[in-house]
């Protein structure tokens, strides 16, 4: 057994078939492949600094944000596309599994080396490398943070417009394997519409560029299937990104509750109505009860649920989409409406809405969350079934989420010590997802299919689906070297989901 | 033909109906494609069909050519081979639409027009305001990638396409994406469809995001004496808050300036250029729009007029903005019209390049850097052609193809412009999903 895995009393399950699960505490999928000679080799192309590959520094890149563990066999860090190049070549001559990562805060187990291998970390390769703010766009290394970004162009009144609640902390390279959303991507879109170009390296460690600084590029959109493609197709080394303007004016409206039902149908209409929001949010009264002991952002705590409603853009426009908002949260009987007064109140309500992750692992060991998409009308029935399989397995569901696209975020809280809880953890969110599926949606919103929903990918697709997104896999990636083990549910019909206690979360978009 | 390919055209009736099985060849001109004319056209009326067809077509090495209203069937190269024109038309179900998710489903066949109708009785629409409007279909929109003056602020179909369905070239269906507004299982491969003329697969059903109509929109026209000053207008409204729903920068040279004068009712002799701005919103943010546009045009040095359009004008200039390649087809069939995309900053030298052209042009430059050029020959004009797509790549003419020209010029003038250094990857993704190549083979770049 190893030391984390003992440390954490690590729960595995063998989740395809009955739960019936065992305590284990070897997660090794595959036997140890490195040899000394490519470590050797690493070392000498990225220098000793370069390269870690004992257990203890290997247990910090084990895990992200999601309950997934898997121990790589080595992280390296690349400082350009040529170490990249370097690493990648010297994998394929090893037949070694890579795998690409930003700072780890993924929630769908994405960055993590499942069958073991090289971990690629993008830390060091964190420099914006060009900004033009004449044609609004940015070119980054991978490693560059979210945020970073914008506060580097804040003085020329532009943004990097997809804002994951991990933006301080989680990168461009990884948002854009993920296709990362956020809250205000309900206007703005995802990361797929802000990118222009990227320089990958394949497999092969040959070099190439998907698009240009210029937009319609000829040919097939290579960028447009690269993005999102969870790091299976290629390693990306540079990203060419869209800055947005600045809106002139923002209003936040905190609308608050005392029916869930009455929240969600608010949605609904905001919608129908023909308003866009800039964002629109949803918490319940269990999630505002632990952001407020923990942020005190000025939250009820004797409510259902509130709204966070952003809307922005010229100021006459902001004024009167900011009181149809509000007559349609008065007609869906809301208690009341707040307007944050300032830049301060306002950044107070988001700080904590972003943290809301973090409140929930202040007050539970452990907790699962999920990405369910539902079209926005289905939002009060799938409300009231998670409450009901709530319920059934005696869980605390909180629920914060976009509620604006209607992608979900249920936060199912357990203690890893309860075996059963745990069992019926997973069984609960699989529930929800299979719920969403039959209210037309999606198992993922924003968080990518990791090797966290992979066995779900078969309710949402057709064999023969998933048979043609392999073989497109399969053209990029031949000897599935780059990040195995995710997006496909396993050929044996059998996947695995590791779990360790989780008192520090990571923030969640 | 083979024994067994006029067996196969006789399968083509069992699977569609004898109706829809087109043999006649006076009735086949209508599926011609510069000037190659398929052996049989059908018109499947279910996805199931497509598919026996396609699966029959992959057995005999067939190939196939898939349209609907055949607007945009000039884009691209001749088909290197064109045994069946596969006629989307009946397949023009509206499958589902729900107002309050913002999402619609179509069968590919189905008419832009027909999906407007629908979607303002909701007071929604589908920002796609493309050329051949009155009769373009939903499919041809998405295969053929053509992009429409709302860009500016909807962006093109790329970020409102949340799926698609489709049959490959060996005839199996698949799809990717769904119809939610934000999705990221598995791959956005319906983003490769979008401008892949047909060559991947065959597209049967498509998932859009729908978006509430404006409660009021305006356009402006400001007259400028050179393309400088009218770029220096673009870049000033870049960096306003202003979020113009489109935005377009016009000009004409020789007997062009007469033929977009006649269109438009705007003059266009001794360098004059316009800028078309449309705003959207309420009353006082259009009043607002207005004011600070006039004072945004009087710094770039707005000449005589700067206007808001309304009635029969505003609806040519509209028209003319919009419909740009059918518009000048339909008055000069031999036009040859590229598509150049640059960086916005370089939009007043791609300008200035375009207007040291003798032959006759019009150009129209959309705010974030795409441009068409047409070029009004009043001879062949291969060499200028093969002159323009050979500056590819160098600023500012970052990318240039030519999506219409008469066929004769296709012989000796290849439209895609230079070689991609991608076309490796691509000619390997057509084997992914095409691997006998009998989807409409040869129209891409690069022969694929």
């Amino acid at each position: 057994m190893r030391p984390i895995d003992t440390l954490n009393a690590a729960l595995t399950l063998a989740v395809a078939g009955d739960y019936s699960g065992r305590w284990s505490g070897d997660s090794g999928v595959f036997p140890t492949r490195m040899n000394a000679t490519l470590i050797r080799d690493l070392k000498k192309t990225l220098g000793p600094r370069g390269v870690l590959h004992e257990p203890e520094d290997l247990m910090l890149y084990e895990y992200d944000g999601s309950v997934e563990v898997a121990r790589p066999d080595c992280v390296v860090f690349p400082r350009s596309t040529k170490d990249v190049v370097e690493i990648v070549r010297l994998a394929g001559r090893h037949q070694i599994p890579i795998v690409g990562r930003g700072t780890g805060t993924g929630l769908s187990g994405g960055a993590i080396a499942r069958n073991g291998g090289i971990i690629v970390s993008f830390s060091r390769m964190n420099r914006i490398l060009a900004i033009d703010a004449e044609n609004q766009r940015a070119t980054v290394q991978p490693g560059v943070v979210n945020s970073d970004l914008s506060v580097a162009v804040e003085h020329l009144g532009l943004h990097f417009a997809p804002d994951p609640s991990s933006q301080k902390a989680c990168t461009i390279g990884g948002n854009v394997s993920e296709n990362s959303g956020g809250p205000h991507t309900l206007a703005y879109g995802v990361t797929t519409n802000h990118v222009l170009a990227l320089e990958v390296v394949l497999p092969t460690a040959e070099i190439f560029r998907l698009g240009d600084g210029a937009i319609d590029v000829p040919g097939y959109d290579l960028t447009g299937v690269f993005v999102g493609s969870e790091g299976t197709f290629g390693l990306v080394s540079e990203i060419t990104v869209k800055l947005t303007g600045n809106p002139e004016a923002v209003k936040t409206l905190l609308a608050i509750f005392d029916s869930v039902d009455d929240a969600t149908e608010t949605v609904a209409e905001i919608t129908a109505r023909g308003i866009t929001p800039a964002a629109c949010e949803m918490m319940d009264g269990w999630t505002l009860r632990a952001v407020e002991d923990y942020i005190h952002a000025g939250f009820p705590v004797d409510c259902a649920a509130i709204l966070l409603i952003d809307v922005d853009g010229l100021r006459e426009a902001v004024e009167a989409d900011a009181n149809d908002v509000a007559a349609v949260c008065a007609a869906h009987h809301a208690r009341e409406v707040r307007v944050a007064r300032d830049a301060r109140e306002r950044d107070l309500l988001w700080k904590g809405r972003k943290n809301a992750f973090g409140a929930a692992g202040r007050v539970s060991p452990s907790y699962y969350t999920q990405d369910g998409v539902i079209p926005r009308t289905k939002l009060p029935a799938t409300l009231r079934r998670i409450g009901e399989i709530g319920k059934k397995y005696n869980l605390q569901i909180g629920n914060v989420f976009h509620a604006g696209d209607g992608n979900l975020h249920p936060i199912i809280l357990f203690d890893q010590r309860n075996e059963q809880q745990f069992r019926d953890t997973v069984r609960a969110g699989d529930e929800i997802l299979e719920f969403c599926i039959q209210m037309g949606g999606s198992i993922t919103g924003e968080h990518g299919v990791g090797m966290e929903k992979d066995r779900l990918m078969p309710l949402l697709f057709a064999e023969s689906d998933l048979a043609l997104m392999r073989r497109v896999r399969d053209m990029f990636n031949p000897a599935n070297l780059l990040n195995p083990g995710k997006i496909f549910p396993a050929s044996k019909g059998c996947g695995e989901i590791y779990v360790r206690p989780q008192t520090t979360a990571a923030p969640i978009a | 033909m083979s024994a067994s390919t006029a067996v196969a055209f006789s399968r083509l009736a069992e699977i569609a109906g004898e109706a829809n099985v087109v043999r006649d060849p006076a009735r086949l001109a209508a599926y011609c494609v510069d000037d190659k004319l398929p052996a049989a056209a059908v018109r499947p009326g279910s996805a199931e069909e497509v598919a026996e067809i396609v699966k029959l077509a992959a057995r005999e090495r067939l190939a196939i050519v898939a349209s609907a209203a055949r607007t945009k069937l000039g884009i691209g190269m001749p088909p290197q081979r064109y045994d069946i024109a596969l006629d989307m038309a009946r397949m023009d179900r509206i499958v589902a639409y729900d107002p309050g998710d913002l999402t619609l489903s179509v069968e590919a066949g189905t008419p832009l027009r027909k999906i407007a109708s629908t979607l303002s009785e909701h007071r929604q629409f589908l920002p796609l305001a493309v050329p051949f409007m009155d009769r373009a279909t939903a499919g041809g929109t998405i295969a053929s990638g053509v992009d429409s003056p709302l860009r500016q602020f909807y962006g093109t179909a790329r970020d409102f396409t949340l799926g698609v369905e489709f049959l490959t070239g060996e005839g199996i269906a698949a799809k990717s994406g769904g119809r939610v507004v934000k999705n990221v299982s598995g791959y956005d491969i319906h983003k490769l469809m979008i401008g892949s003329l047909g060559t991947l697969a065959v597209i049967t059903r498509i998932n859009f995001r729908t978006f509430p109509k404006p409660r009021a929109t305006r356009t402006f026209v400001a007259a400028f004496r050179g393309a400088e000053a009218a770029c220096a207008f673009r870049h000033a409204i870049a960096k306003s808050a202003l979020r113009p729903q489109s935005l377009e920068i016009l000009g004409a040279g020789g007997d062009g300036a007469s033929l977009l004068g006649a269109q438009t009712d705007l003059r266009f002799e001794g360098d004059r250029w316009y800028a078309v701005v449309s705003c959207a919103g309420n009353e006082q943010v259009l009043e607002r729009c207005r004011q600070e546009l006039a004072m945004l045009a009087r710094n770039a040095g707005v000449l005589d007029s700067f206007d808001e359009v309304s009635g029969g004008s505003r609806e040519k200039i509209a028209a003319s903005v919009a419909e740009f390649p059918a518009l000048i087809l339909d008055r000069a069939p031999n036009a040859a019209i590229f598509k150049i995309t640059t960086l916005p900053t370089e939009m007043a030298d791609l300008a200035r390049a375009i207007q040291s052209i003798q032959t006759p042009w019009v150009l129209v430059m959309r705010g974030l850097g795409v441009a068409y050029l047409a070029l009004l020959p009043v001879a062949p004009l291969e060499s200028e052609c093969k002159r323009i797509l050979g500056r590819a790549s160098t600023p500012p003419w970052r990318h240039v193809t030519l999506p219409w020209c008469p066929a004769a010029i296709k012989q000796a003038t290849d439209v895609w412009g230079p070689q991609s250094t991608n076309l490796a990857l691509m000619k390997k993704l057509k084997g992914v999903f095409d691997p006998s190549g009998i989807l409409s083979p040869g129209r891409f770049m690069g022969a694929i």
